[in-house]
């Protein structure tokens, strides 16, 4: 199967290529050279092409995301479309359906997409929601933050078990990258109480954040990751945290990366950007954030930008949400998993005239803006928690345009004004830089930028067309047609069939799960799980028998390796 | 001969993963670790031979095929104009995936057993949330114990052993010596004979019991009177006392709870005290699910189609309004014209009205055994047990799932193939 792909207006930035007239080749699922005159042709006619779209972070399938749905008919309500002959029906707008996350992904041009968090134990769950998704490619983090026996080998300053316990964890899990949470809370909140801050000694297990997130840094750094560790801070959604978001990052300094990407990615940053002591003195600092960034190589964010209206909040931080509820007298999950994490479910409503709302608003768009180097901040709305994925458009014309910012300023809280930096910041993201923060950025920050996030010779034939020509365009004045435009792409071509035309559903092939297989000396597997075998018969619900995702689930796999034993990974 | 550990039991909610079961000759020949409950239901009984069909519900059945049964049952399923496919707890999720595919196929109304048991729970979520946690956390750190309405000494056998009342943890080595166990209940069962303290409460009283624990944790004991539900004032304020100085609170509830009178008020109430009870401590509620699995169909339904359960796929696009939707609402209004019962046994749990109308309309049952059910059916479909003959996903009460083994050869079709036939011949039949 060939596909040429002529006339597009290619923006793929990281092989240098910024708006030139190019075209695609594609045979076999991938981008090639060429190919020969029998493959079948699309003229984009200078419309814009890009790579497929790559979300490094959003909750797409598992416990949260099904508590989510079923605590809220009221939202899988109001998106609901019959099925199709082809497509399956479609529901809910915060907490879609598994369908209409695949189908909606596709629709906007993305191709790929990483669920933010799973616990091992509820592993299997994910991945039943993710086998269900349709069209994309996907896979999980897994979180590692609080489980005992990390804080066991961390306390012991035992690095080969832990990264031991991190390749076992991978592999129990089926997950891909090392996802950390409110490191050392997850534990306390077993007994409702939380750390607050980086050096708070977790009870009974003595360990600290600090040292939970440093050695996990270093084990992941052994292990040679494809993704770095990814974190979730403490102190999450507090006025004032930006200091001990700020003192995780500097954390990053203390490991050298194994490979060309950062050491830390640290999500959701518009909720770790605060100033003030409270809600009466709140304001943005993400200038301090987006400075930080600006002076440091080893670390990147993503946005976790707030989409006005509804949203479902979903976390491990299990006390964030409690205090969430319990604040705005919202409906409330929790969820805690033994041994491993919490969690928690809230929807939330965010108003435009609230003042904390605005300015958090703000927070996620000055996230965007004054970050100078956009591989450094990735475009997200944490979805479903800042909003949902289906308004990226949004978010793209927003940074892509200051007087659609100006204008949507006029119709929020004053306090922008004076808690923000937003109304003045000019800057004006150009088609290069949407591409890095939606493509070629996320796929470097989980690397996979050798076949994921460009249009290369060997990438993936992963492709979107956008009903815009770049050079016809003012994306400043004429922000409501790019809104538009990213909304609902002209073309999808996933592994190198056309998914999407027009904004509608032509295809719906199933997407592959990654999942990363990294080895370790055996040895140190033997030591490892000498004291998981005890979490087991003294402590787990379960059986270490019935623990482990087994292969059924994953019908579709996509695995990477990595590991301490190839060394020449590193 | 062959040994199969830690297998799975297919019976209740507990869904206790660590059985030896023992094989020989194709035959299990003996179950251990397993309660009572679960060792019956997995050394087999009463099985349906083969497919069987009648002329009408006053006729004996006849053996036949599983092609003329299956045919048979698509008939009667695409001839309906309001089809009800119902039941689904004792089976495996990617049987509720199979059949929710038939359900939009057929415009038909797909509904769980929860509907007789939990499906209250689910609406107090929708207004509530659920406070919760892996059983695990309960085994580890509980330190009050609340079994309200339900009665695990009978109904979740090892409920107590293995997750809470006598379960050692990292935080709980004492066991059962460092736990304090409350029953609430309206009779004294024999939960309630071992519980450190018991509060009876008069029939269809709890709504205003837990509202009087409310009032008094919130400092407002002044506002409830002497007695609320026949139960002392004194011993409501040594409850919340003993809730509130709990280090891990964990309150399981059972029937007793939602199908008593305020039914699904019941369980919001319930579910607000849990969340008011965390200001002052760690407590968390969980539901008592009665099947292996109906968990797992509430997980499925609800990831596939946004809804839980009682959806209506007339329309097209899922539809969903308890009250309306569910199994027992279409019944009682004789709108239904065509029922499938899988994995569930109505003829044992609806209202005699709703079994009255199934008496009335065609009826496909799909199970391995001969229940009250078969007796309103036309065709009987037998077929593998799931969870002993035929692997699979189950979710465990408190949401974690795990997988089922196959413990020997099936003698019957599996239910998977058995829908995969039907929705083929319906496509067949609609000229698709
Ligand atoms: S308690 Fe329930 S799951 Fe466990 S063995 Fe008994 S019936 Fe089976
Ligand atoms: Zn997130």
């Amino acid at each position: 199967m060939e596909l040429l792909i002529k006339n597009g207006s290619v923006y793929d930035p990281s092989n240098g290529i910024n708006g030139d007239k190019a075209d695609i080749s594609i045979k076999d699922g991938k981008i090639v050279d060429k190919v020969s005159s029998k493959a079948t042709v699309i003229d984009a006619g200078g419309r814009l092409v890009m790579a497929g779209g790559v979300d490094a972070h959003s909750h797409i399938a598992g416990a949260k995301v099904n508590v989510g749905r079923i605590m809220r008919p009221e939202d899988t309500r109001s998106g609901i479309k019959p099925r199709t002959k082809l497509t399956r029906p479609t529901t809910g707008y915060t907490v879609p359906n598994v369908y209409a996350m695949g189908y909606r992904y596709a629709q906007m041009g993305y191709t790929t997409v990483f669920e933010a968090a799973q616990a091992i134990m509820k592993a299997r769950h994910t991945h039943e929601e993710l086998e269900e998704i349709p069209i994309i490619d996907k896979g999980a983090l897994t979180l590692f933050g609080s489980n005992w026996p990390t804080m066991d080998f961390v306390r012991e300053k035992n690095m080969d078990k832990l990264a031991a316990y991190i390749s076992w964890g991978l592999l129990a899990s089926r997950g891909f990258g090392v996802k950390v949470v409110n490191p050392g809370g997850g534990e306390m909140w077993g007994f409702g109480k939380n750390v607050t801050s980086l050096d708070d000694v977790v009870p009974n297990f003595d360990v600290t954040p600090r040292e939970i997130i440093v050695s996990l840094m270093k084990a992941n750094e052994m292990l040679g990751l494809p993704h770095s560790v990814h974190l979730h801070c403490n102190n999450l959604g507090k006025p004032g945290n930006y200091k001990t978001t700020l003192a995780s990052m500097e954390l990053a300094d203390q490991v050298k990366a194994s490979r060309d990407r950062q050491v830390l990615h640290v999500t959701h940053l518009l909720f770790n950007s605060m100033g003030g002591t409270n809600w009466g003195d709140f304001e943005s600092k993400a200038d301090e954030v987006a400075n930080y960034l600006n002076n440091h190589d080893n670390v990147t964010g993503d946005m976790g930008q707030m989409i006005f209206g509804s949203a479902t909040t979903m976390t491990a931080d299990g006390p964030v949400q409690y205090a969430n509820a319990k604040l705005m007298h919202a409906k409330w999950a929790n969820g805690d998993v033994e041994l491993e994490d919490a969690s928690g479910v809230v929807p939330l409503y965010y108003i435009k005239q609230v003042s904390v709302y605005a300015i958090m608003w703000a927070t996620g768009l000055e996230l965007g803006l004054l970050t100078k180097d956009p591989y450094k901040m990735l475009l997200t709305t944490d979805h479903p928690n800042g909003g949902p994925f289906v308004n990226y458009s949004e978010v793209i014309a927003l940074l892509m345009s200051n007087k659609k910012r100006q204008e949507e300023i006029k119709t929020v809280h004053e306090a922008v004004h004076s808690k923000t930096r937003l109304p003045g910041i000019e800057r004006e993201l150009d088609f290069s830089e949407i591409a890095i923060m939606t493509r070629a950025g996320t796929a470097k920050v989980l690397g996979l930028l050798d076949t994921k996030g460009h249009l290369g010779v060997g990438a993936d034939a992963d492709v979107s067309i956008y009903d815009i020509k770049p050079d016809q365009i003012d994306p400043s004045v004429e922000h409501a047609k790019i809104k538009s435009a990213f909304s609902s792409a002209a073309y999808t071509i996933k592994g190198g069939q056309v998914v999407v035309k027009d904004g509608q559903i032509t295809a719906t092939p199933m997407g592959r799960t990654y999942w990363v297989d990294a080895r370790v000396p055996e040895q140190h597997t033997n030591e490892m799980m000498k004291d998981i075998v005890k979490k087991f018969k003294n402590y787990y619900s379960i059986q270490l028998a019935n623990y482990m995702v087994q292969d059924a689930y994953l019908t579709h796999p996509k695995v990477v390796k990595a590991g301490a034993i190839p060394v020449e990974v590193r | 001969m062959t040994v199969i550990t830690d297998a799975l039991c297919p019976f209740c909610g507990c869904l206790c993963d660590d059985l030896t079961i023992v094989v020989e000759d194709n035959k299990i020949t003996d179950v251990k670790q397993a309660c009572k409950l679960g060792a019956s239901k997995i050394m087999g009984h009463h099985r349906i031979k083969a497919p069987m069909m009648r002329k009408d519900k006053n006729s004996e059945f006849k053996e036949v095929s599983y092609e003329e049964a299956i045919n048979e049952a698509a008939n009667i399923l695409s001839n309906s104009k309001r089809p009800l496919l119902y039941g689904w707890a004792s089976a495996v999720c990617e049987v509720h995936k199979k059949g929710i595919l038939l359900a939009e196929e057929l415009g038909a109304i797909i509904d769980n057993t929860a509907t007789v048991c939990h499906a209250p729970s689910t609406l107090a979520v929708h207004e509530k949330g659920l406070p919760s946690a892996t059983l695990g956390q309960i085994k580890n750190r509980a330190d009050v114990i609340v079994f309200w309405g339900s009665n695990p000494v009978h109904a979740h056998p090892r409920h107590m052993g293995r997750y809470s009342v006598f379960a050692k943890g990292l935080f709980s080595e004492k066991g059962r010596k460092g736990r304090k166990v409350i029953v609430v209940d309206v009779r004294k069962t024999d939960t309630a004979n071992m519980a450190d303290q018991f509060v009876q409460l008069e029939q269809g009283s709890d709504y205003l019991v837990v509202s009087a624990l409310r009032a008094i944790l919130s400092g407002h004991a002044d506002v409830v009177p002497e007695s609320v539900g026949g139960v002392p004032k004194d011993a409501l304020s040594k409850l919340v006392d003993t809730l509130k100085t709990g280090k891990f609170v964990g309150i399981f509830f059972g029937m007793g709870l939602t199908q008593s009178k305020s039914r699904y008020k019941n369980i919001d109430n319930a579910i607000s005290l849990v969340t008011e009870l965390n200001a002052f401590t760690k407590c968390v509620i969980t539901p008592m699910r009665g099947h292996y699995n109906v968990t797992g169909f509430g997980n499925v339904c609800a990831w596939e189609t946004g809804f839980a359960t009682a959806v209506d796929f007339a329309r097209g696009a899922p539809y969903y309004n308890p009250g309306e939707t569910a199994a027992n609402d279409v019944l009682l209004r004789k709108e239904t014209d065509a029922a499938m019962i899988i994995a569930g046994d109505a003829g044992a749990h609806f209202p005699a009205d709703s079994v009255r109308h199934l008496a009335r309309i065609p009826v496909v049952q799909i199970d391995p055994y001969w229940n009250p059910t078969t007796e309103v059916a036309n065709v009987v479909i037998p077929v593998a047990i799931c969870g002993v003959e035929v692997e699979g996903t189950a979710y465990r009460m408190d949401g974690v799932s795990l997988r089922m083994r196959k413990m020997v050869e099936p003698t019957h079709l599996p239910d998977t193939e058995v829908l995969e036939k039907i929705t083929e011949r319906v496509k067949l039949l609609r000229g698709e």
